[in-house]
């Protein structure tokens, strides 16, 4: 219960984040997202505000075996670098300059009720249900 | 150099913004022990495990609520679609599958993962940054009008 309800708490205020920052916009990820024609650096200090206190709060978390409510400190530790993580970024990103958006923002964008978010959202989701039908098949062959 | 679109450029929301994100990741790491990856967490609905499906349920209504909550104290901010239908759903099918393979999104990788200095989410990042700028710079210079 505790866990569900620090879940929510988190999504709310990364939704929050993601208002305010305008990362939300997709017109305004475009805007930073276009090197060459009008700049709007604007989403390079949303990632440098984010980082600043995540560099904080991760190096808070690996001293820690669990986290402050108890439950077990589920720090990644692959560290290779695969073929896979670069194509499937790539593929992400090709997604993210043609719409604007990525998964966090089409969430909020949803909840606010823009009707492109409700495709954009929905087509991710298919995209990543056709990801698992991949992968099941891969693993079975 | 680029040409700076000073009339857009936000600086203090931007920042804030940020920092509130960060503040999101920070509580769900510390709290939950656990890294706020948005395509991780929808993902992990689609082969759900038991025990693994509330709280990911609870984390995507608290970000859907946020702008309901945000109307309560203001006005929405603009978010403008400039993207066609059909662009938007080739958009969100290549965010699905990609961010699937490459484990992880902005937030995964670009937000939690640099700030766990992992090399591997450098990458990840630079990777879908590079094909973002690409991608906006033939849509809206090359083949754009």
């Amino acid at each position: 219960m505790k866990y569900t309800l620090s879940s929510f708490v988190a999504g709310l205020v990364f939704g929050l984040g993601l208002l305010l920052s305008g990362m939300a916009n997709p017109e305004k990820v475009l805007g930073f997202l276009d090197l060459t024609g009008a700049w709007d650096p604007s989403l390079a200090l949303v990632m440098a505000g984010a980082i600043i206190v995540g560099v904080i709060a991760f190096a808070i978390a690996r001293q820690r075996h669990v986290s402050f409510l108890g439950f077990d400190m589920r720090l990644p530790s692959g560290d290779d670098i695969s073929t896979r993580l670069i194509i499937g970024s790539v593929m992400f990103g090709i997604g993210w300059g043609l719409a604007g958006f990525c998964p966090g923002p089409g969430v909020v964008a949803l909840g606010a009720g823009e009707p492109k978010a409700v495709v954009f959202v929905a087509s991710m989701i298919a995209g990543m249900a056709l990801f698992q039908v991949i992968e099941q098949r891969r693993q079975s062959a | 150099m680029p040409t700076i679109a000073w009339e857009s450029f936000t600086p203090w929301s931007a920042l804030t913004g940020g920092l509130v994100i960060g503040l999101a990741a920070a509580l769900f790491i510390l709290l939950n022990g656990r890294i706020a990856g948005i395509s991780g967490i929808l993902g992990g609905l689609l082969a759900p495990e038991k025990g693994q499906v509330a709280w990911r349920v609870a984390f995507l209504a608290g970000m859907i609520l946020a702008p309901v909550g945000w109307m309560a104290m203001a006005g929405l901010p603009d978010i403008n679609v400039e993207a066609s239908y059909p662009v938007v759903i080739l958009a969100g099918l290549l965010v699905g599958i990609g961010t699937r393979y490459g484990s992880g999104c902005t937030s995964g990788h670009g937000v939690c993962g640099l700030s766990r200095f992992s090399l591997r989410s450098l990458v990840a990042t630079l990777s879908f940054m590079a094909a973002g700028f690409v991608t906006v710079y033939l849509v809206r210079h090359a083949f754009g009008a």
